[in-house]
């Protein structure tokens, strides 16, 4: 699954905004940076959480990552295909590689966030 | 110089090569202020003097094959075979480094994923790591994945914890935001389970408490599920040999002291700390794990694993700071478990106990003497004397017999009792003789 | 070619090690241990004889190396030779057999030996008192970070800060978050030494310390750290001194002569103890004067020739272990300080300097050197010149294939493909020659088949390992 209509944040996530729900996970460049991944920590539904707040965390053999929240919301759904499958995130870290859906998001917040050109000129600076 | 290869012409030649003129020279970039005019040290000895003066200093400890042993606390004299000693001085094994490089360090992996199923296993618990430093060290790691697990900061501690594991415990929870509840020491986690709600991380209690009672704390387990806290028991991991597991109880946690597998008294260390958990607390553990994997070809192999819970790839992020462990000393305790065998370490056990139960009829035959907070117990218990408990140790101990700890170090109203430890190494002579010798110091 | 696991040898009823006979009644634990407190299942312990046990460690050993065997130019962990007459003083029957509760009365020797370890460490690093203790470098981290704390919070300020470089070992935020702090992390400048403008912007009065290893993590000496020490001591903070990298200026620089109030060393890197394969190590933490009352308990007091353990230090920031830490190493490295005196300390980091910078002169045409400054007793490569596709993991996993252990790698994590060495005293001129001849070698096979490098190790017990199944499905204990 590609990159249109998302936005992202300059720690390496992504949203795509579904009404009032955004679906989150992380970018194809930090997949890459993180190698094969083998756990993925979940947040509990319903957990309540603020933008920046850590979401969760993704390990790979050689290192860990946090992820963090990239707008105000309430976590309605996790992947827990990620449990038995964490690596669906290096292999499709825009479709079947999601990590959670936040619910009751503001789309103005989403909208602050970086476009993909922003996002890849980020990423350009960081190579 | 000693065990520096080089002589003249090579210095030299390397000097040559790194375009200085000198040794001194190579430091030339270090701001002459910073630098030293000299250390006094005592003067160097040849390999055949430090012997000598390691005799004399070795001279000036008390004989060791003249004081016999009833002192425990934590520390305690079993048998090492001769063949613990002697494999793990190979030089492939202890002169390793950390096995980073898995192709070549499988030996030493193969061997701590050996050592984690024995430790799991006497624990009756699904996972070990490869060691800590000691007992109470353990005891804090057991604290930190407990807060870190539940997202809790109480712990609650029962008394009859080892004291000073209680106090190391404190003073690494005072720089945390960890508030540990002192428990009073009682049967069965004592005051703990009353003090168990939603606010509680974990309790930690031991098995044989300090007093060498056995317990099921099954109850407390119970307890402190129904509120999602954590039982951490402190175990003697030779007792599990015939005594129910931690793991049995329904604690998360064991963790603890595997010096009596194969680890000499040697003043206080090299120890074994060990930790054992539940699989489902198997990514919150801290300190290196070794997992079994395959290879290109499809070999079985071990690596090192689950790295990213440790410091150097968590860094301030890491629940633990851990890296030296102790991993030759859990090398001796995997040789001597194998060398125990099932069996062997079950006849340990035994001995321990029968014993430990021959020397309390002796004891609380004496007059004036009575055990104290008695109970089933494994190889110590508790004797009240009717005398002061450090006059006795003091003169016993110049007759060559260590006869417990005065228990009046760490409880004040027990100024008058001993913590008596009797393992297999006692013999019957040495227990008559210990009966003996305390009838004549107490005059009865 | 496995080894098989101790279980899969196991023979029902074969023994090992015998008890002597019980020679007191047997009650037998059916007795004394109630049914209610009986263990349920056999706990998982082999059935073997004392030959299989022999014959399974010995082919353990086989797969395995050490300093004794090979080369292990380990970066940051000073992989020198364990001289034997080290573990011929240690292993006394009088030193093995001293329970630790029994210290004072009956180990007025190892307790000689110890209070000599303490002076002979304060002499070294320019400290006026040392606490042996903490059982590994990680837990004297700690143990330097409780003793700052318990000295700012004396002074009325708890402070909640510690600042560490961008290359600082990873145990060093790791101690400091593990003492309550936050951690400030400060990119270091160009040359590879810290940025004295970022570390001014980062000290304030909420900084309790820095944390600085020098020779730092680059293995390049910190020449400004005359400055560093002013900055942070101006705002009341304290400097603290990571002894990893000790081997390159013992007896030439002391630590507390350059400003540094509080410094752990490492028996098992600087002192010769060996590694076991982990450990045990021994990280002592030593104070300037002020900071003494702050110590760990017990301290050892000396009167009169008779040694004591005594705990009357009231502001002492208490027990770390149960007892007094690996007196068993300790004792390793009081051998060794006894065999060099105060020359030979020296003599150690010269040539600890001399090989580093002998190899780093053979080596640097063919792989990129970091930083080009004068390396101390270790240097870092960022990977080949002309990789062509090789990297570091690939140059390491085939120097195993040459029958060298390889440098650390991948460590500090500022340099792109890191590869560390760090020779050590104790190697030959010979031995460095025939390293340099394998990396050269490598260099040249990327070029012309950088399959033969990327494809090892074909010679050792197994080969790459899939270290992704291992952390995806983790299998650590064996089950029947």
């Amino acid at each position: 699954m590609g990159t249109e209509g998302l936005r992202f944040t300059r720690e390496h996530e992504w949203v795509r905004l579904e009404g009032s729900s955004a679906v989150v996970g992380i970018t194809d460049f930090a997949q890459k940076k993180l190698g094969d991944i083998v756990f993925v920590e979940l947040p509990e539904t319903g957990k309540q959480l603020s933008a920046g707040e850590a979401l969760g965390s993704i390990e790979s053999v050689k290192a860990a990552s946090e992820i963090y929240c990239p707008v105000a919301g309430s976590v309605g759904e996790v992947n827990s295909e990620l449990a038995d499958s964490p690596g669906n995130i290096n292999k499709d870290p825009y479709g079947a590689g999601w990590i959670a859906k936040l619910t009751g998001v503001s789309s103005a917040d989403v909208g602050k966030l970086l476009d993909e050109k922003a996002y890849q000129d980020l990423i350009a600076g960081e190579e | 110089m000693p065990f520096i290869p080089h002589n003249e012409a090579e210095r030299a030649a390397m000097l040559q090569v790194v375009g200085a003129a000198s040794l001194d020279d190579i430091f030339s970039h270090i701001p002459a202020a910073l630098r030293t005019s000299g250390l006094r040290l005592p003067p160097a000895l040849s390999e055949l003097e430090l012997l000598r003066h390691g005799g004399e200093l070795a001279r000036r400890n008390q004989a060791s094959g003249e004081l016999v042993l009833f002192l425990g606390a934590g520390a305690y004299d079993h048998v090492i075979p001769a063949a613990v000693d002697e494999l793990s001085h190979r030089p492939e094994f202890y002169t390793a480094y950390t096995p980073y490089q898995p192709e070549i360090s499988q030996g030493g992996l193969q061997a701590i994923y050996e050592y984690q199923t024995m430790i799991a296993s006497l624990a009756g618990l699904d996972v070990a790591n490869a060691s800590l430093y000691d007992g109470a060290t353990a005891a804090h790691e057991a604290v930190l994945l407990a807060v870190h697990h539940t997202g809790r900061r109480k712990v609650l501690v029962d008394g009859a914890v080892n004291p000073r594991y209680r106090s190391a415990l404190r003073s690494y929870a005072r720089n945390l935001d960890i508030e540990l509840v002192e428990c009073a020491a009682g049967a069965e986690g004592g005051q703990s389970a009353g003090l168990v709600d939603e606010t509680v991380a974990g309790a930690v209690v031991q098995l044989p408490d300090f007093f060498g009672r056995l317990c099921d704390f099954s109850a407390l387990a119970d307890r402190l599920h129904r509120s999602k806290g954590l039982l951490i028991v402190v175990l003697n991991p030779l007792a599990t040999a015939v005594v129910k597991s931690p793991g049995e109880m329904g604690a998360d946690v064991a963790c603890g002291e595997a010096q009596p597998f194969g680890l000499p008294l040697s003043a206080g260390g090299p120890y074994l700390g060990f930790i054992a958990a539940r699989n489902s607390l198997v990514r919150k553990l801290p300190g290196r794990l070794s997992g079994a994997t395959v290879d290109g070809q499809g070999r079985r192999g071990f690596v090192l694993t689950l790295q990213a819970r440790e410091q150097h790839i968590r860094r301030e992020k890491a629940n633990s700071n851990i890296c030296s462990n102790q991993a030759l000393c859990a090398l001796r305790a995997a040789m001597f478990l194998a060398l125990l065998g099932r069996q062997g370490l079950r006849e340990m056990a035994e001995q321990c106990l029968a014993k430990t139960a021959y020397a309390k009829s002796l004891l609380a035959a004496i007059p004036g003497c009575a055990l104290q907070l008695d109970g089933p117990g494994f190889h110590e218990f508790v004797l009240k004397l009717p005398a002061p408990a450090e006059r006795v140790f003091s003169e016993l101990l110049g007759r060559g017999i260590a006869p417990g700890l005065p228990l009046g170090r760490h409880y004040p109203d027990m100024q008058d009792c001993l913590l008596i430890c009797v393992t297999e190494k006692r013999t019957k002579a040495e227990i008559d003789r210990l009966a003996a010798e305390l009838r004549a110091c107490l005059g009865r | 070619m496995t080894v098989e696991l101790l279980f899969e040898k196991s023979q029902p009823g074969r023994r090992g090690y015998r008890l002597p006979a019980l020679d007191v009644p047997a009650a037998g634990a059916g007795q004394l241990v109630g049914a209610d407190l009986r263990r349920g299942a056999e706990p998982t312990l082999p059935e073997l004889s004392e030959l299989d046990v022999v014959r399974h460690y010995s082919a353990l050993a086989g797969r395995n190396i050490g300093v004794d065997t090979n080369f292990y130019p380990l970066g940051s962990c000073t992989m020198k030779y364990n001289p034997k007459v080290n573990e011929a003083f240690a292993a006394d029957p009088a030193f093995l057999n001293v329970h630790p509760e029994l210290l004072s009365e009956c180990g007025q020797g190892t307790l000689a030996a110890l209070h000599g370890v303490e002076r002979m460490l304060s002499e070294i690093c320019g400290m006026a008192e040392f606490c042996l203790w903490p059982a590994a470098g990680a837990h004297g981290e700690l143990a330097g970070m409780m003793i700052i704390k318990a000295y700012h919070c004396s002074q009325g300020a708890c402070r909640r800060k510690v600042i560490v470089p961008d290359s600082s070992h990873g145990t060093n935020p790791a101690s400091a978050a593990l003492c309550g702090y936050d951690v400030v992390t400060i990119k270091s400048a160009a040359d590879g030494q810290v940025d004295l403008a970022a570390l001014a912007a980062a000290m304030d009065e909420d900084v309790a310390a820095l944390m600085l290893t020098n020779p730092n993590t680059l293995g390049l000496f910190e020449t400004r750290i005359a400055a560093v020490a002013e900055i942070v001591h101006a705002k009341g903070g304290l400097l603290y001194y990571d002894g990893a990298n000790l081997n390159a200026i013992m007896g030439v620089v002391r630590p507390g002569d350059t400003g540094f109030d509080v410094v752990h060393v490492n028996l098992h890197k600087t002192f010769a103890t060996p590694h076991g394969g982990g450990g045990p190590g021994s990280g002592p933490v030593g104070v300037a004067a002020r900071l003494a009352r702050f110590l760990p308990t017990p301290y050892i007091r000396e009167a009169g020739g008779r040694f004591a353990l005594q705990s009357d230090r009231p502001d002492s920031v208490g027990q770390l272990m149960a007892y007094t830490g690996n007196v068993g190493v300790i004792l390793k490295a009081y051998a060794y300080l006894r065999m060099l005196g105060a020359q030979g300390v020296r003599r150690v980091a010269e040539h600890a300097v001399l090989n580093a910078r002998y190899l780093c002169s053979r080596l640097k045409e063919r792989y990129t050197l970091a930083y080009d400054q004068p390396c101390m007793h270790e240097f870092v490569m960022a990977g080949l010149t002309e990789p062509n596709g090789v990297r570091t993991l690939d140059v390491a996993k085939r120097l195993i294939e040459l029958g060298m252990h390889p440098p650390t790698i991948y460590f500090p994590l500022i340099v792109h493909e890191a590869m560390m060495l760090e020779p050590t005293e104790t190697e030959s001129k010979q031995t460095l020659d025939e390293a340099v001849g394998k990396l050269l070698q490598i260099a040249e096979e990327a070029q012309a088949d950088p399959q033969k490098i990327t494809g090892a190790p074909r010679n050792t017990p197994v080969g790459r390992l899939d270290e992704v199944r291992a952390a995806r499905s983790p299998d650590l204990v064996w089950k029947p």
